[in-house]
């Protein structure tokens, strides 16, 4: 991405003007659209933060993970008992989020630990498991002794804030509304910009590169020196603290997390993120996950569509979601395997796949 | 002790349904090495279908075995042809190709699968008719129905059925060739993409007869109960030793008997603090627990760099 | 050379948006100054419920019933602080899911809706309470009986059903008194609903005096009940009684048969459904439910809605519809009151609403809560639902009951 424009000044410039857009695209969203479009983004942003931890687990190290939202769920109950009535605790963001993807971080190598000898797709029902398990003990954990308030959930969570300065209230700036949707966009931009910061860091990183030598072949990964145990655990901590990071943000953003937003479907959905994007290349996850995010709500026309053009509602919006959901998944993998926007490395593993096998 | 008896025969029959869907599973993977993860669904489809030709059937009055006999041949028909074209359209171009491409494909085949039947069927349940009515055998303090027995008997007849051909038959032998080395069964005259195909009509027509037995068992039928059916079917697949068809039939046995007792005994043995609500996790946890420790199962052999 | 457009449309941006924040403000004050006394006002009112996913009969039920009383509203020519209202319904999708709910709620606020009836589910009513809260956007729920949503502290926050702490005290004394259960077991299918009415029964006929053998817990997507079962066969219970909806309960009293189970078997009005009687085939024989509200052809305008309703929509009244159309009516009923369509002009009237509506007399209590929302008990009786006893609870039976 970085090698497209060579000239520094021009490189700034585009810097300049892309912070610019993204500074201005909430008020300019909220003038043309709504306020709901702001939200829309907002939520599509958390979306980037988990495809892009995913990502690191499946796209850089190759481990299908089934149970990624088990991390995002983790981390936003981590921050709504952390700062909520549920215990009395009105723990300050600034360390209950920290602590929210250390959590995480904390069950990813809980999750990798044990798994580390499996490969493909033993571990992709592994890790299924492991969501539906932690879905379950949250949905659970009411009794004997009332932890996670069960299928009720938790209500009433703490916004992000310092001192007076709630991010749920809404302020004046110099003549610009700016409420909660708005100020929840440049907290979740910052961390997706550091996510795709570090995202990038990372993959040409000498951990980066340890993970992609694992992914291609783990045996010889391991004979050319590579601890190929840390690197992988490390992987899905890595993985686990953004989910955990996107979690505790969505429980503030929220109010009100439980356990119905954490299930195995939505896994699925990031996973398609991932894999709609482009495995390992970070433009590509941040793709899939805003194309994913809109496309739900662009079907909503579909429904009155239908019924314009041919007299009634064949197709549930909602289903056809799923359906074409199913169908990009099927097309994908026979014609595009890489993603729309694959990264060089992983074009070449899929095209040259008569080789790839005969390695395992 | 009558107590416990009784959740013994819950156990079996609900244990006999789980290795009968388990077989497609391990069918599959011995030969691919693939999990077909749409299976489950493929059974959903196949119940579904039952349950609509038998209500068609039972409404216009035709005797209750043909009603019942006409609803299998249906849902046979309607899985094999899915489960051949599933194969073929999604499955065979990537044969070679990474791993994680045809895992992927399955869980997209599973979402259109499941999505597809929404539309067909809606969302709501659906409910069997009674076509017999079941009567009840009482038999010391155990109770069950004729019902029960009756799909039980059905499922051992047609997985000792199932065992032989892959023993004695021509095609079994095929089919054993290939799961060996598909590149050697080749040289060897053996048509690989027929026996693949054939493992697929295989597995999708007992799990068409085990989706129709769901129905049959608890009366209701509804789009989503395919998933659940199969990640329990694949525990029992990985329990017995995944790829070894005996080993499938013990684990679905085996898992039927413990989900049975763990749901029946769990909050009394833990005092309390564990109920009924973890009977799924229970599931789960054998699953991981035999995948970390013996991911050969009960029965497997080594499989080597496979897992 | 491609980036040049890009710098140039981020500018044009910028230079549009400052203008753009600023005339965010006004549109309300626009509001205020367009209606000149002769002239028609257009009030908004939202109806936000899951119209699509496996919950849509129930959504589609609910937002037929809000777009009934707006159609009445208008046919009755109502004339709220001197000027004629015109009522139009803005309706929306939640898709029975909590984010989108929020997305929703979002949109409502976005389009000045005046008041709100919705949402169906209590995951999706509870955070989106939040956004109508802060935009001072009064909502009623139809439908939502989980006890948290009005215990949020929103002044915003109503609703026309009887909580889950309302309905099973309610169930668990017809159990306790009427059914003189003395050996009861309760199961719930773990979700928010199925889980506070049957702790709030367990709590009730604990109370009572009666035994509680066993508390089970199953899923609402499980159909083998067995274990459980046979469990609670076990322990010789003379009731059970299961917290959860239909496609639990049909299989359930089924296989309680076919174990021989001969305990009598209640529930919520999640399971007070046509569709439990075919699943439950003639296990369901017998078979107790309670459901908020008086039956609907004993609801005071019942009758006459049902006929509406049904020449309206050509279906039969799934639920809530009733609860919709009243809400609607409370609304305005609060607006006349307050002789004004303002969001903050009437909501304090809203709490003191004294209304006779579909469903029968509406009042809230400082929480929001319906007052004494009378419950009635059904029986299934040779395949068919039929009404028992009428209860309010802590009261007297009604009297509509006696009849």
């Amino acid at each position: 991405m970085s090698g497209a424009i060579r000239d520094p000044r021009l490189r700034w410039a585009a810097v300049f003007a892309a912070a610019v857009v993204l500074i201005a695209l909430p008020f300019a969203v909220d003038a043309v659209l709504g306020r709901a479009w702001v939200r829309i983004i907002d939520v599509a942003l958390l979306f980037i933060l988990l495809g892009l931890g995913l990502n690191i687990v499946v796209g850089y190290a190759g481990l299908l993970d089934l149970g990624y939202i088990a991390f995002f769920a983790v981390g936003a109950y981590s921050y709504a008992l952390l700062a909520s009535p549920q215990f009395g605790l009105h723990g300050s963001f600034v360390v209950v989020l920290p602590l929210a993807a250390l959590v995480a971080a904390a069950f990813g190598v809980l999750l990798g630990a044990p798994t580390l000898k499996l490969r493909g797709d033993y571990l992709a029902i592994v890790t299924l498991g492991f969501g539906e398990i932690i879905r379950i003990c949250l949905n659970n954990l009411n009794r004997p002794v009332n932890i996670t308030n069960g299928p009720q959930g938790i209500t009433l969570i703490d916004p992000l804030a310092i001192g007076d300065i709630a991010l749920n209230k809404t302020y004046t700036i110099a003549g610009f509304t700016v409420a909660p949707v708005h100020s929840y966009y440049f907290v979740f931009l910052a961390c997706a910009a550091a996510s795709i910061f570090i995202s990038l860091r990372l993959e040409d990183s000498r951990i980066g590169r340890a993970w992609i030598a694992i992914r291609e072949d783990e045996l010889a990964a391991g004979s050319m020196g590579i601890n190929t145990r840390n690197v992988k655990l490390l992987a899905f901590a890595m993985g686990a603290t953004f989910g955990g990071l996107a979690g505790g943000l969505f429980a503030s953003f929220q109010g009100f997390v439980s356990p119905e937003s954490f299930t195995l479907l939505d896994s699925i959905m990031v996973l398609c993120m991932v894999v709609l994007g482009g495995m390992g290349n970070v433009g590509g996850v941040v793709l899939g996950a805003a194309l994913l995010t809109a496309l739900p709500e662009a079907l909503r026309y579909a429904g009155p569509l239908q019924k314009q053009w041919l007299g009634d509602v064949y197709i549930d919006p909602s289903d056809l979601r799923m359906l074409l959901f199913g169908l990009a998944l099927v097309l994908m993998m026979l014609f595009r395997p890489a993603g729309l926007w694959p990264s060089t490395l992983r074009r070449r593993e899929f095209a040259g796949g008569e080789d790839a096998h005969a390695a395992q | 002790m009558d107590i416990f008896l009784q959740q013994l025969v819950n156990g079996l029959v609900l244990g006999s349904i789980y290795a009968l869907v388990a077989l497609g599973y391990t069918m599959v993977y011995g030969i691919l090495g693939l999990i077909n993860f749409a299976h489950g669904d493929i059974c959903m489809i196949g119940a579904l279908t039952a349950l609509t030709v038998a209500q068609a059937l039972a409404a216009m009055g035709l005797p209750p075995p043909l009603v019942l006999a006409l609803a299998a041949l249906a849902a046979v028909l309607v899985c094999v042809a899915l489960g051949v074209s599933i194969e073929r359209v999604a499955y065979r171009p990537l044969r070679r190709a990474p791993r994680l491409a045809p895992l992927i494909t399955a869980i997209g085949v599973s979402v259109l699968l499941q999505y597809s039947a929404a539309l067909v069927w809606g969302k709501q349940y659906l409910s069997m008719p009674e076509v017999v009515k079941p009567s009840a055998i009482v038999w010391g303090g155990v109770q069950l129905t004729d019902l029960q027995a009756f799909i039980f008997l059905l499922a051992c007849a047609l997985m000792g059925a199932l065992l032989w051909f892959i023993q004695s038959s021509r095609m079994g032998r095929a089919m054993r060739a290939t799961e060996q080395n598909p590149d050697v069964a080749g040289l060897m005259g053996v048509n690989v993409n027929h026996v693949i195909a054939f493992t697929f009509l295989l597995g999708s027509a007992v799990g068409a007869i085990a989706g129709m037995m769901v129905v049959l068992y608890y009366g209701v039928g509804h789009y989503f109960m395919g998933f659940m059916l199969g990640l329990k079917a694949f525990t029992a697949a990985v329990l017995g030793g995944i790829g070894n068809v005996a080993g499938a039939m013990l684990g679905g046995l085996l898992l039927g008997v413990v989900e049975s007792l763990a749901a029946g005994y769990i909050g009394d043995l833990t005092g309390g603090v564990l109920g009924s609500n973890y009977r799924d996790v229970f599931a789960f946890l054998v699953l991981i627990g035999v995948l970390v420790f013996r991911p050969s199962g009960i029965m497997g052999q080594h499989t080597g760099d496979r897992a | 050379m491609v980036r040049a457009p890009v710098i140039g449309l981020g500018l044009a941006l910028a230079l549009i948006l400052p203008g753009c924040g600023k005339e965010a403000p006004p549109p309300p004050q626009k509001q205020v100054a367009t209606p000149q006394p002769p002239e028609a006002v257009t009030v908004k009112i939202g109806s936000a419920s899951p119209l699509t996913g496996p919950q849509a009969h129930i959504g589609i039920d609910i937002r037929n019933g809000v777009q009934l009383a707006i159609e009445d509203a208008n046919a009755a020519n109502i004339e709220i602080g001197g000027r004629k209202v015109k009522f139009e319904l803005v309706a929306e999708d939640d898709e029975a899911n909590p984010t989108k709910a929020t997305t929703v709620a979002q949109k409502l606020v976005d389009a000045k809706v005046s008041a709100v009836v919705g949402h169906f589910n209590s995951g999706a009513s509870i955070p989106a309470s939040k956004i109508y809260s802060d935009a001072g956007v009064p909502q009623i729920s139809p439908s939502s009986t989980n006890p948290k949503y009005t215990l949020q502290g929103f002044k915003t926050t109503f609703r026309v059903v009887a909580h889950d702490d309302q309905q099973g005290p309610t169930l668990g004394r017809y159990a306790a008194g009427a059914v003189k259960a003395k050996r009861v077991a309760v199961i719930d299918d773990s979700t928010a609903y199925g889980q506070g009415i049957a702790d709030a029964f367990e709590a009730t006929v604990k109370a009572a005096g009666a035994k509680v053998l066993a508390r089970e817990h199953t899923t609402d997507k499980d159909t083998d009940f067995k274990a459980i079962l046979t469990k609670i066969k076990g322990l010789k219970p003379d009731l059970i009684m299961f917290g959860g909806i239909d496609p639990q309960a049909g299989p359930m009293v089924k296989q309680m048969a076919q174990l021989g189970i001969k305990a009598k078997f209640m529930g919520g009005d999640g399971i007070q459904t046509p569709n439990f009687i075919k699943l439950g085939g003639d296990a369901a024989e017998g078979v107790m439910a309670s459901i908020p509200g008086l039956p609907k052809d004993q609801m005071p305008g019942g009758k006459a809605f049902l006929d509406k309703y049904k020449a309206k929509f050509n279906a039969e009244v799934e639920l809530y519809a009733p609860m919709g159309y009243d809400a609607v009516m409370v609304f305005i009923d609060a607006m006349k009151r307050a002789g004004s369509t303002e969001p903050a002009k009437f909501l304090p009237e809203l709490g003191k609403t004294r209304y006779q509506g579909v469903i029968g007399p509406i009042a809230f209590d400082d929480k929001g809560d319906l007052v004494n929302g009378p419950i009635t008990i059904y029986v299934v009786k040779s395949g068919k639902w039929d009404p028992l006893e009428t209860v309010t609870p802590g009261g007297a039976p009604s009297a509509e009951a006696k009849k």
